[in-house]
């Protein structure tokens, strides 16, 4: 049994090897830059919401809050305390983890009151960084600028780092006891806490992992375009593409998130150079194909065959 | 349970347990006793309170008023994971498997966070109730009586001194019925105190050395079953309306 185990854990490293090499080596062929970024990003951040989502059943569509509040943690560090991009990104992570400890509350609630409710959180941040009055301090709503620690080659490489560091960790779920403890938990937190699980301990610590997954991907992305307004670090559009990719691909696996934002995300960037004025047409239609004929994700198409999807 | 621990001493006691649930109370007071490898039964018409006593014992609920002792320590309001960690467990009245993980891993779960002793044996627990042969099954295939036994698979894994059952055999057919009598009864005689409810006097009458009777929250009669069916009370409460709480 444990052998077994560890056989696919290793196999699902490798999954994790390949991407990572595979994104790596892109940069170097593919001049597109912000785009590959932008995948990374898509990549952490729809599986830093499977580990929450997938493995607890929380779903934050204030998601956004925490990669805000790391964009902005790395920024006010690098502003005002004028420290190394590197030295910031430990502020950018120090600022989504103080919003997941604030926010521990919200893990009373259940299904759509906590979405909205995270989403509230989220918005209740934005409008504080974005306030007029803050300029001094968060330069409110005119944007930053942290042209002083620009390094677009560096920041994409710590991008790839953080992208490692969460698949690892999603690696480590589908195989541990924790992660099949958490699991227990989203199906049945009573006979969870029977079986001598315990309910709030679990969700905090994914919760926290979650949190801080967004938090560090903020922070490089503050970094990687250095130029940016509460808008786009708030964009609310950041939780609905992590959403949406992660339930396309099917949420609670490895390879489920990946799938979505490599398929659709692809998509997207195809049609949004091709035929923009189909975008908005070709992927809302596939997203109602998706949840008329594949409510649990593309990887349903296996696992409901009885086949293990790493 | 330790050797020299005190024989006069019972493993649980409930006291005067009250719960409300805003204006409805559900507990009124109700108080009885279990010893060691002792099966008590508790029944009662709907409603008069039985599985709300069983949740308020396991962590589930906070009292609000009463004391439950559990090998002479208070344990009323404690965390439920830490009840079962400290022995006590129960099945439930309609099945709460973990549906996506496997038949093994549900009972897997038990056994890594509930701590039985060291080097408990999950495949034979298996073996024993018949689980085996879909122990790599995801639990969702299993049917509502294997289920339930998968329910009481996971309590047992946690090695209990005290199982609370919760309407067991409703949904069993007869064979299945008289095999979990079977069962509950060996367990009782390797020392587990069981606190059953159940609907079927038939069941009871099988597996129970003793019963309380509960109308609204509140005891009324303790004492064997066959003393029970005799007691007026007890036949103007099941038969004679008037109390239904």
């Amino acid at each position: 049994m444990l052998n077994s185990r560890t056989r696919r854990a290793v196999l699902d490293a490798a999954i994790v090897a390949v991407v990572v090499a595979g994104m790596g080596i892109a940069r170097g062929v593919y001049s597109n830059e912000l785009m590959l970024f932008n995948f990374v990003m898509f990549l952490t951040l729809s599986q830093g919401l499977n580990i929450i989502y997938g493995f607890t059943g929380y779903l934050p569509f204030g998601y956004v809050g925490f990669f805000g509040a790391g964009a902005y943690g790395f920024a006010l560090a690098v502003m005002h305390l004028h420290l190394p991009a590197l030295a910031a990104m430990g502020c950018a992570a120090l600022a989504a983890l103080i919003l997941a400890v604030v926010l521990l509350p919200l893990l009373r609630l259940s299904g759509a009151y906590f979405a909205i409710a995270s989403m509230a959180a989220a918005q209740a941040l934005y409008e504080v960084i974005a306030n007029p009055d803050l300029e001094d301090v968060t330069k409110g709503p005119y944007g930053v600028s942290l042209s002083n620690v620009f390094a677009p080659a560096l920041s994409y490489y710590v991008a790839l780092a953080i992208l490692a560091v969460t698949l690892l960790l999603v690696v480590w779920l589908r195989n541990s006891r924790f992660g099949m403890s958490l699991q227990a938990i989203r199906d049945d937190s009573v006979s969870a806490a029977m079986a001598g699980i315990g309910v709030v301990h679990g969700r905090t610590v994914a919760w926290v992992l979650s949190a801080l997954i967004a938090g560090l991907v903020g922070g490089v992305f503050a970094w990687h375009i250095s130029v940016f307004y509460p808008d786009t670090a708030f964009d609310l559009s950041v939780s609905i593409f992590s959403t949406v990719f992660l339930l396309f691909g099917g949420a609670t696996t490895l390879l489920g998130p990946l799938l979505g934002v490599f398929i659709l995300y692809g998509v997207y960037n195809v049609i949004g150079i091709a035929v923009p004025q189909y975008f908005q047409f070709t992927y809302g239609a596939l997203i109602v194909l998706l949840v008329l004929f594949l409510p649990n994700g593309l990887v349903s198409l296996l696992t409901s065959r009885g086949i293990r999807v790493p | 349970m330790s050797p020299e621990s005190r024989k006069s001493e019972p493993l649980l006691q409930v006291q005067e347990l009250v719960k409300r649930f805003g204006g409805f109370t559900a507990l009124a007071g109700v108080s009885f006793h279990l010893d060691p490898g002792e099966v008590l039964g508790l029944v009662g018409p709907n409603g008069s309170g039985k599985t709300t006593c069983i949740n308020v014992i396991c962590g589930l609920y906070a009292p609000d008023g009463g004391r439950i002792l559990y090998q002479g320590k208070p344990i009323g309001g404690h965390k439920s994971h830490h009840i079962a960690k400290s022995g006590i467990n129960r099945t439930f009245q309609s099945p709460k498997p973990f549906l996506s993980l496997t038949v093994r891993e549900n009972v897997e779960l038990a056994a890594h966070y509930g701590d039985p002793n060291p080097g408990f044996d999950i495949d034979a627990l298996l073996a024993e109730l018949e689980l085996d042969r879909y122990a790599n099954r995801p639990a969702a295939e299993l049917n509502s009586a294997q289920q339930k036994t998968l329910d009481l698979a996971r309590a047992m894994a946690t090695e209990p001194r005290l199982l609370l059952v919760d309407e067991l055999a409703a949904g069993l057919n007869p064979a299945e019925l008289n095999r979990m009598a079977v069962r509950l009864r060996a367990l009782a005689d390797k020392g587990m105190a069981l606190l059953v409810v159940e609907h079927l006097m038939g069941f009871i009458d099988k597996v129970t050395d003793r019963v309380v009777v509960m109308a609204a929250g509140k005891e009324f009669f303790g004492g064997t079953l066959a003393d029970a069916t005799k007691d007026p009370e007890v036949i103007r409460v099941f038969l004679g309306g008037g109390h239904h709480g």
